[in-house]
């Protein structure tokens, strides 16, 4: 109750990119933190990534969620990543990558900058949880 | 963190550093420790943008204007700024921001900068942080801001009112936009658009909008009598609610007390388009002729775009009309004022509530009147006499 407390919120982006028209898992993870009290702002269908990196830019989410069941994580995700560094948005965004990834496929994303990887069957509060205890300060 | 960090993010800002000005909404929005600061220091960098807000009813199109607003501002060459206000759940604060889905025409293009906010339950704060926000674009130098909101209560009305003018959104052919019209979103609307003008029933929306538009401006005690307009067209129209043909005439016949004016209005609705001159010859008794302005209806259908060039124009029209009326200063006069009462309201409040804590709480007050052992005004009278003596000794 003191004068400046802060309203801290959560905000996340959760995004699909590509070409990848399954959003049941996007609309569910959309909802789940909805309920826990975070602020989701969704993107929508076949974005590029041009799109995500804009959207979490100005934005300014805490969290980048993206779902990928396409199995362009490989393609898509590195440019993500890479326009987030060109604004000066990867070191203060929490990254992380839903869907189908192959095991194999998993350090290389990890490597990329991503922060977590959460396949088909994770627990909604296991994620929840993840990005409670993860998601960066906002200086 | 001092105020070196506030200063270095208000140059980066000053410099058109998009992550910066995000950083700088998002402490605005969320109140952190230094973010007066940082509005105090961008203040002096406003004043350069003129701003739209966009209110009406869910699903009445207000994003998809807004991104085909922001499109034909861009083929200006004109930069975009854009605050889209969504509501939060009261229970959790969370919230789903889906505004930013529908700005299609501006994929990647850095120049409209889109920024999603939510309420979160800041009571009469939103339209501070909102208006804070404006000035952080403002500053960062867009040529053209857009606020969204839905125009639900007070708090989304009190939103749109920080911008210089409104545009209140109606759907065609339904009676509860008329049930908005009548909670007081009529009167701040400077230009309304019926969207979705393709839709059944649009051209009956367009003239019971102007019909309202008229019996505003034509009548002498206008504020006043805004209510009793509002109920007697809202009672007419279920009644002709499937009717097309005829509809328009029906809702005309609703304000029977107004028999001379409805059929003039009616009639010449069309040709009445409130360009800024036009309402001169009301005002005979002042020497100079002073600019008003009739609020427009434009018809538009923001999937395809049609209307919008109209639109635009007539929100420049409006914006011309401000600044040659000199109301854009007035506006702004009020603007400020409301901003300076906003904030000592919730610094008074927020001092009130730590007065409130260090004598233990609200809960034991409560309680005591609950028992009778006290009443309201006499726990109010007490809490508040320390600030009375405080503020009353400066008088003398």
């Amino acid at each position: 109750m003191s004068a400046d407390s802060e309203q801290r919120t959560i905000r996340c982006l959760i995004a699909k990119v590509g070409l990848d028209g399954h959003d049941r898992g996007a609309h569910v993870i959309s909802r789940a933190f909805r309920d826990a009290g975070f602020e989701v702002i969704y993107s929508g269908l076949h974005r590029a990534p041009d799109e995500i990196i804009q959207a979490t830019v100005q934005e300014d989410v805490d969290v980048l969620g993206i779902s990928i069941l396409s199995g362009a994580h490989n393609t898509l995700v590195p440019k993500v990543m890479a326009g987030l560094e060109e604004y000066g948005a990867l070191d203060d965004t929490l990254v992380i990558v839903g869907g189908i990834i192959p095991e194999e496929d998993r350090p290389g994303l990890l490597d990329e900058g991503v922060d977590a990887i959460f396949g088909p069957g994770t627990p909604m509060q296991e994620t929840i949880d993840f990005v409670k205890e993860n998601a960066p300060e906002r200086k | 963190m001092g105020r070196a960090v506030e200063s270095d993010l208000v140059e980066r800002l000053l410099d058109g550093e998009h992550r910066a000005l995000a950083r700088v909404i998002t402490k605005i929005e969320s109140q952190s420790p230094g973010y007066r600061d940082i509005v105090s220091e961008i203040h002096a960098h406003t004043g350069h943008a003129s701003v739209v807000g966009i209110t009406g009813s869910p699903g009445a199109g207000k994003s998809t204007l807004v991104d085909k607003l922001a499109k034909h501002y861009r083929d200006q060459g004109e930069t975009v700024g854009v605050i889209a206000v969504d509501p939060s759940s009261p229970y959790t604060g969370g919230a789903v921001l889906g505004d930013r889905i529908r700005m299609a025409s501006n994929v990647g293009d850095m120049d409209v900068f889109f920024r999603s906010m939510s309420a979160r339950g800041q009571l009469g704060g939103l339209s501070t942080a909102t208006a804070d926000a404006v000035k952080a674009l403002d500053a960062f130098g867009k040529d053209r801001i857009i606020i969204e909101t839905v125009g639900a209560g007070q708090n989304e009305v009190d939103v749109v009112k920080t911008a210089d003018t409104v545009v209140v959104l109606v759907q065609p052919g339904s009676g509860d936009d008329v049930q908005m019209l009548k909670a007081g979103i009529l009167e701040i609307g400077d230009v309304f658009v019926v969207n979705k003008a393709d839709m059944e029933g649009a051209s009956r929306t367009v003239a019971e909008l102007q019909e309202m538009i008229h019996l505003r401006d034509d009548d002498p005690t206008k504020g006043l009598n805004m209510g009793h307009h509002g109920a007697g067209a809202m009672s007419e129209t279920p009644g002709h609610g499937g009717q097309d043909g005829h509809g328009g005439h029906g809702g005309q016949d609703g304000h029977g007390g107004h028999g001379g004016h409805s059929g003039h209005s009616g009639h010449d609705s069309h040709g009445h388009g409130g360009s800024p001159h036009d309402e001169d010859t009301d005002a005979p008794d002042e020497g100079e002729a002073k600019p008003t302005w009739t609020p427009q209806v434009v018809e538009t259908i923001a999937t395809t775009g049609e209307g919008i060039e109209t639109l635009a124009e007539t929100l420049g029209d409006h914006y011309t009309y401000l600044s040659e009326s000199g109301e854009l200063e007035v506006k702004a006069r009020q603007r400020a004022g409301e901003e300076i009462r906003q904030l000592l309201r919730s610094d008074v409040n927020r001092l009130l509530e730590r007065e409130l804590d260090r004598r233990g709480g609200i809960e034991q007050f409560a309680r005591a009147v609950v028992d009778k052992e006290t009443d309201p005004y006499a726990v109010t009278e007490d809490v508040l006499e320390p600030l009375r003596e405080c503020l009353e000794d400066g008088d003398d």
